[in-house]
């Protein structure tokens, strides 16, 4: 059985009335903080990591790992999903929302077992970051190669 | 002063984020995996070692940064091996990260309870 049209507007009207208006503002707002603030940490590892003399690239590998430990760290406490409920993608953006991702579902899912529990549900998130990740850089790296083009640096 | 550009920059790519899921249907998880893509492509045309010099961390910490780790670490391997280095480039690149997520993600499994 099918609404007739006027139904189905009047439901949609029903429907907007009661859904609490998205607020783009505070939420671009908070975002920005907190994403802000989160690479405003890194920024001082990377500073740090440089001034022992370690190379851009190896600084900012470190850097990365920092953050990610941070996010483990931070989910492992429970305090990572209130950063994210609080910032939205301030929180998720960030290599620490990554770490999130996948530290929130190992301790979620044991109870699951370690393979089928952690192993399998770890990547949940990450997973299809990695893969598409993984396409689009090997397609960027491709036209690179058909096309002979001069690599940068 | 770095950290003032770190931070502004970093904030401005999450805002995007952001409006990307408040704006479209796209959820947080369609919008991490974009900004992936997004980072591997503005590499590709070679946008974003400008804004990383500019912006550091602000550019390396959001996954708009893991993109361009994975392009970079392609482009370093191209030139080593050739061709063969499209298949270890990304990979290697982004080792640490991936691995170390795993790691820190199996001691919290290991030591932690979930709350609620």
């Amino acid at each position: 059985m099918r609404a007739d049209p006027t139904q189905q507007a009047a439901y949609g009207r029903l429907l907007k009335k009661h859904t609490p208006a998205v607020p783009v503002v505070r939420n671009a707002l908070m975002a920005f903080i907190v994403g802000g603030s989160i690479c405003a940490v890194g920024q001082i590892f990377m500073n740090l990591f440089m001034r022992h003399g370690l190379s851009p690239e190896r600084a900012g590998t470190l850097t990365a790992v920092t953050v990610v430990f941070i996010g483990a760290v931070l989910t492992a406490l429970g305090l990572y999903d209130e950063i994210v409920r609080v910032a939205g993608m301030g929180g998720s953006l960030p290599i620490s929302g990554f770490s999130n991702a996948v530290v929130s579902p190992a301790m979620e899912f044991r109870r699951e077992g370690w393979v089928l529990g952690v192993g399998a549900r770890i990547f949940g998130i990450a997973g299809p970051v990695i893969t598409f990740g993984l396409l689009t850089s090997m397609l960027v790296g491709a036209v690179y190669v058909l096309f002979r083009l001069p690599l940068p640096k | 002063m770095a950290f003032v550009w770190a931070f502004l920059a970093g904030g401005a790519l999450c805002v995007l984020a952001q409006l990307v899921v408040d704006l479209t249907p796209l959820t947080p998880a369609h919008t991490m995996v974009l900004f992936v893509v997004l980072g591997a492509v503005a590499a590709g045309l070679g946008l974003y070692d400008p804004l990383l010099k500019a912006a550091g961390a602000g550019a390396s910490v959001p996954l708009t940064g893991f993109g361009n780790v994975l392009v970079q670490g392609i482009f370093k391997d191209i030139g080593r091996y050739g061709v063969q280095g499209l298949m270890t480039g990304g990979l290697t690149a982004s080792a640490a990260g991936i691995t170390m997520a795993v790691v820190f993600a199996a001691i919290a499994a290991l030591a932690f309870r979930p709350k609620g």
